[in-house]
């Protein structure tokens, strides 16, 4: 750890903060009342700018956190009077949700959340597009200044670098994208995949999204009821079929999802080997999402049939979770040389106007 | 400095350059080795650009050894196994980064590497003096074999890889080397065309073998043949859809180790002319 990056002007004390609440201080129900819409922010950072002491602010709302990273003078305001300040609606309580970090700790922490290390899912990728999406907003409404340029700036780099050169975000961690993963190293190519959707809830809702996003095109949806079979299929720009009929498509499936809520299994062994016969050898990937199973799990003793469940897919989901959060240790190795750039970068510019002052601080 | 001399100091033992091309295959199978094992960052650039090397040193060898006996330079067993680990390379350099199989250097790499150390073990008998009358038919004949060799092997490195896949897939455990190596389609495309190029190769050596004007030893005759059929049964069963990828990859695996067998014999049947 550095020494804490603090600038003082005589009793004029500036530095960078960071004010929020996040997942792990606050449950739904609190985030969602302090979350800022995309179409609210220049609103809010017109409301920022207007706060007495600020001289340059940020605002970073996704579903998992709303923080604001401004600088100015701040030293003496703790988290939930900043917050008051803001929204003027605090209810009681909310103050045990909010945090306040500053100096090398807000540093450290945005480093850590460009890079996805804050997040739910450890190593997601999408915070990155947020957390730059919400600095081109500060920065699009004036909001920001040299300070925050370049830390939002040097943030970006370490997510990037983050990002390459270790395995964080290596793998997936949802049972769709693991399905879509396997998939890939069967077929290579998602774009000629015949793909079959048996049942239209939830989860195959997300299974299809996720197919679909890697580029696959042949997507069909067969469900009891052919209006969500024929929804699920405008979603996902399938084709809808009836129940009665998805057994006829099957000799030229390449890949079938199946989450029915049938009390028994519909495919089994007996009914799969004669459609094998008529399909030349040519790989048949299937993924059983339901509960209780639809998929005899003895067909994936058949020669070129690959049959996961609910269980397998989850355990490769976790698995690749327990490496990314190994992983993480070696993350925070490589940010900190960062947090230490960039403290160095403070002192060699800015001691003129803001002559440095290293102070230790609280629980840093 | 006079050129003469620098050539001289070269080509002062043609074998330096498959010690060059030992170093090459060496570092590109450890790299590999190190990058699939710990899941680093992998350069495909880099182990294309080792291979690439090896390659380049074990043509200089060839072209200088043929020019030096003025034939094709397959005339003892250290010559046979550099061209065997040449055309192994060649064809890797081909289908490798047509198919984006970058990672079949992971196994071909150290195949060759061993090929080379073998090579370098093997007696390197004098070289023949003088210009000898070259037969086309023998040249034909050993060159079209050795390079049919060189894609069989590849052929049987996609079906190991394949095979290793399935059982990854199989297991519903498939570990972090699992997501590394190519997709089994696309190893049974690769698998199934270097089959075909090695078969047509060997077709071609085979025929040719017997207008060399020699006389003819059936024993070596019935091997190749025996090799010859066996990989033709593996692709008119593959074209006719009765075997599945599974079966073609374990075959192409056996009828390479029954290639190296023949390999041994003839050699035995060459060194040991008592047993013709």
């Amino acid at each position: 750890m550095g020494n804490p990056i603090y600038f003082g002007q005589s009793d004029r004390a500036m530095s960078i903060f960071c004010f929020g609440l996040s997942y792990q201080t606050a449950a739904v129900d609190v985030r969602e009342r302090f979350a800022i819409a995309e179409s609210a922010l220049p609103d809010a950072l017109a409301r920022l700018k207007t706060m007495p002491g600020l001289a340059e602010g940020l605002i970073v709302s996704t579903c998992n956190r709303t923080e604001f990273y401004v600088t100015g003078e701040f030293r003496d305001s703790p988290a939930p009077a900043f917050f008051e300040s803001f929204y003027r609606n605090l209810r009681a309580g909310d103050e045990a949700h909010l945090f306040r970090l500053w100096a090398n700790q807000c540093v450290r922490h945005l480093f850590r959340v460009a890079s996805g290390l804050e997040s739910m899912i450890v190593g997601e990728t999408e915070i990155f597009g947020q957390v730059k999406r919400a600095y081109e907003f500060a920065a699009g409404a004036q909001t920001t200044g040299k300070l925050l340029n370049r830390l939002f700036q040097k943030s970006f780099q370490v997510g990037k670098q983050v990002r390459s050169s270790t395995a964080i975000t290596r793998g997936s961690v949802s049972v769709g994208s693991v399905a879509v993963d396997l998939a890939e190293q069967i077929f290579a190519d998602l774009d000629g995949c015949k793909i079959m959707i048996l049942g239209a809830g939830e989860t195959s809702e997300k299974t299809a999204r996720a197919f679909r996003s890697r580029g696959a095109e042949q997507i069909f949806v067969s469900n009891r009821s052919f209006e969500r079979a024929a929804a699920l299929a405008a979603i996902t720009g399938g084709r809808a079929i009836h129940f009665e009929d998805w057994e006829q498509e099957f000799r030229d499936l390449d890949i079938l999802v199946s989450s029915t809520a049938a009390p028994h299994a519909i495919i089994t062994l007996d009914k799969l080997a004669p459609f094998l016969r008529t399909r030349r050898h040519r790989p048949l990937f299937m993924i059983d999402l339901a509960m209780p199973r639809d998929i005899d799990p003895a067909v994936n003793k058949l020669d070129g049939v690959y049959l996961y469940d609910l269980d397998s897919l989850q355990a490769m989901a976790e698995r690749t979770l327990e490496v990314r959060k190994q992983e993480a240790e070696n993350c925070y190795r490589l940010i900190e040389h960062h947090v230490q750039d960039f403290q160095l970068w403070i002192e060699r510019t800015q001691p003129a106007s803001f002559p440095p002052v290293a102070i230790q601080l609280p629980g840093a | 400095m006079h050129l003469d001399f620098l050539s001289s100091l070269i080509f002062a033992s043609d074998r330096w350059w498959v010690w060059l091309a030992l170093y090459g295959f060496s570092l590109a199978s450890a790299y590999s080795a190190y990058s699939l094992v710990t899941g680093k960052f992998m350069a495909p650039r880099l182990t294309f650009g080792l291979i690439s090397a090896g390659f380049i040193s074990q043509t200089l060898f060839l072209v200088d050894r043929g020019h030096q006996i003025g034939r094709c330079p397959i005339t003892n067993f250290f010559e046979l196994l550099v061209f065997l680990g040449w055309s192994m390379t060649l064809i890797y350099l081909l289908i490798g980064s047509s198919y984006r199989l970058s990672l079949l250097g992971v196994i071909t790499a150290p195949f060759v590497a061993v090929l080379n150390i073998w090579a370098l073990l093997a007696p390197d008998h004098p070289l023949l003096t003088g210009h000898q009358p070259v037969n086309p038919w023998l040249e034909t004949h050993t060159s079209f074999s050795i390079v049919a060799c060189g894609a069989f092997a590849l052929a049987g490195v996609a079906g190991l890889m394949y095979l290793f896949q399935e059982q990854q897939l199989k297991t519903r455990k498939p570990g972090s080397i699992f997501f590394r190596l190519p997709p089994i389609s696309t190893l049974t495309i690769a698998n199934s065309r270097l089959l075909w190029l090695g078969f047509v190769l060997f077709t071609v050596g085979l025929g040719s073998g017997f207008f060399i004007g020699q006389e003819v030893d059936w024993r070596k005759v019935a091997w190749s043949v025996l090799v010859w059929a066996l990989y033709g049964g593996i692709l008119l069963g593959r074209h006719l859809h009765t075997m599945g990828a599974k079966w073609i990859a374990t075959l192409s695996i056996i009828a390479f180790s029954l290639l190296l067998s023949v390999f041994w014999g003839i050699r035995f049947i060459s060194d040991n002319p008592t047993v013709r």
